[in-house]
């Protein structure tokens, strides 16, 4: 009996990596199957890998406009709503001034806004200012979720921070601002990287904007451009497997890289909030 | 007295940078969210066809909404999502909670773990709604080879021509890109239960039927409540998934709200019809939201007075 009861919690994690992974391993060996054998009863041990579909990937359907795209809408959101949301998180996490809970209230509806709530008024006035289809025409709606992110997640770890560093600093003389700029900025860089790849990914997976405001293959994301993948005769299943490989790698390379961080960056933001 | 002043003065020049903080990034979020959503309110009250331009734009009230609560196809989406939502969440609470409850007592694996919970919750959903398309794909589809070969289903199965077998899919996929969060959220929670609680009941004796139920479920209360009204919300919002999933299809059966709202928008090009959609999903939404605050909101003002 408490045997059986050691093993079930070993079990169910064994289960968890397995059920987890497969997908994305399957994933991962089919977009280097031959098309021929992709329509066969599968197997679960790989046979000839070929390259073949990601060539066509690149060569044919010059999927890096795609990553293009997203690299320069992803990095531009993070980049305006990281540095614009520091200062916001610190007022809110640091300093004394009326209204904070309400700020707080605020900037949390928003980010719990559904996203096609804004969809027609952004769309008409990104026509009007002639955005459909550009870079800053995404990055703008990319806002709306972007910034309550940062700056939730940064109030979170700017509370972390020990108060009495600050209080040492001002006591020494330096005012709030010189306070922020070197004693709070440079101990909160791992915080603004966590928010920074957190924000990154976000940016990187968001679909409706996208699939909304952009009108060509000139401006798809990668998310659109694999949604909007056709074949002439049937569903290319090689070429689109090797997209969301592409698609994924970058993702998986930051959760492999920072992990740690990632997962304390979540939970610290919904598990204290 | 004098000194009185001088904090006071002090603390008057720290709101006024506070207020210089924060006001760029407050500024941003309602242009860009707060404005367009009043731009929503208004649009749904009035006529408004891009199909059509020599309509103009009249106004109509509060006719979009009254066509909504008389279009059969609304109420289908609405029930579709009020369904996925319930029954997803519900899959994902308890089996999250299952194993949250392993992961706390298991030692070894810890980095495999956590890279197989973060890394479908990490990827786009549009490449996890494709995977699980080709998983299930009547041909070649892994998962329909292995349910064939046990015979749950027959040989070359087509899950997405029919009306409630397509939904399968649809829940399995997003199990599989939540359930890991929501485990990681109730883990972070478990971990914070102080262990000498459970030392504690062991010495009275309590079993662990009854150490669960009295310490653990208690005290593990906020941390659900948080995963539940995440998933809750998100679940209610979807979108990707289902529209590269199954499109919808076969014909409206898998249509959640959102999409309805989008094809009004951006295929029908129908922005006051759309528009009123959207209100009536943001509404849903908020009331839901309400909740949230109410419970979160609460304990992290508190956390600062």
């Amino acid at each position: 009996m408490r045997r059986a009861v050691r093993w079930v919690p070993a079990l169910a994690v064994a289960a968890l990596v397995v059920a987890g992974l497969f997908p994305i391993y399957w994933a991962a060996v089919s977009s280097v199957t031959p098309e021929s054998r992709l329509f066969q009863t599968p197997s679960l041990v790989p046979g000839r890998l070929v390259a073949d579909h990601y060539r066509a990937l690149f060569e044919q359907r010059n999927f890096w406009i795609p990553i293009r795209n997203s690299l320069v809408v992803a990095g531009a959101t993070t980049l305006f709503s990281v540095s614009v949301g520091a200062l916001c998180a610190y007022a809110l996490a640091r300093l004394r001034f009326r209204g904070k809970p309400l700020i707080l209230a605020f900037v949390l509806a928003v980010s719990m806004f559904p996203q096609i709530a804004i969809v027609s008024p952004l769309f008409i006035v990104l026509r009007r200012l002639h955005l459909i289809n550009t870079y800053p025409g995404l990055v703008l709606p990319y806002l709306t979720f972007a910034m309550p992110l940062t700056i939730w997640l940064l109030v979170g770890f700017f509370r972390q921070l020990p108060a009495e560093l600050e209080e040492a600093a001002m006591m020494d003389g330096a005012g709030r601002l010189r306070t922020f700029r070197e004693i709070i900025l440079p101990l909160s860089l791992p915080g603004l990287a966590t928010t920074a790849i957190l924000t990154f990914l976000y940016s990187w997976n968001e679909f409706l904007f996208a699939l909304s405001f952009t009108l060509g293959p000139e401006r798809y994301t990668v998310p659109v451009a694999i949604a909007l993948f056709r074949g002439q005769y049937q569903v290319p299943w090689g070429q689109i497997l090797a997209a969301a490989v592409v698609a994924t790698a970058p993702v998986a390379l930051l959760v492999l890289a920072f992990q740690r961080r990632i997962v304390q960056g979540l939970t610290a933001g919904a598990v204290k909030g | 007295m004098r000194r009185r002043e001088r904090r006071s003065g002090a603390e008057r020049r720290e709101a006024r940078l506070a207020w210089a903080f924060v006001l760029p990034a407050l500024g941003v979020v309602a242009l860009v969210a707060f404005v367009p959503l009043v731009g929503t309110f208004w649009e749904s009250l009035h006529l408004h066809d891009l199909r059509m331009p020599w309509l103009g734009r009249p106004f109509v009230g509060l006719a979009n909404y009254a066509e909504a609560l008389g279009d059969a196809r609304f109420w289908s989406a609405l029930a579709h999502t009020a369904a996925f939502t319930v029954v997803s969440v519900a899959i994902e609470l308890s089996l999250g909670l299952a194993l949250a409850l392993a992961l706390n007592a298991a030692y070894r694996g810890r980095g495999l773990v956590r890279l197989a919970v973060l890394l479908p919750w990490a990827i786009p959903t549009v490449v996890c709604a494709l995977l699980w398309r080709f998983m299930f794909d009547s041909e070649s589809g892994v998962a329909n080879a292995i349910l064939a070969a046990v015979g749950v289903v027959p040989r070359g199965f087509v899950w997405f021509i029919r009306p409630l077998a397509a939904w399968v899919p649809i829940v399995l996929a997003d199990v599989w890109k939540t359930t890991p969060f929501v485990a990681l959220l109730l883990l972070a929670g478990l971990q914070n239960i102080d262990p000498a609680l459970y030392e504690a009941a062991m010495m009275d004796g309590a079993r662990a039927g009854r150490r669960f139920t009295e310490i653990t479920l208690p005290l593990l209360q906020p941390a659900i409540l948080v995963a539940l009204i995440f998933r809750t919300l998100d679940a209610f919002r979807v979108f990707d998934l289902i529209y590269v999933l199954t499109g919808g299809g076969p014909g409206t059966s898998t249509e959640p709200i959102s999409l309805l709202t989008f094809n009004a928008l951006l295929q029908d090009l129908r922005f006051g019809y759309g528009s009123a959609l959207s209100m009536i999903v943001f509404l849903v939404t908020f009331l839901l939201a309400l909740g949230y605050i109410r419970v979160l909101g609460a304990s992290l003002t508190g956390e600062e007075r």
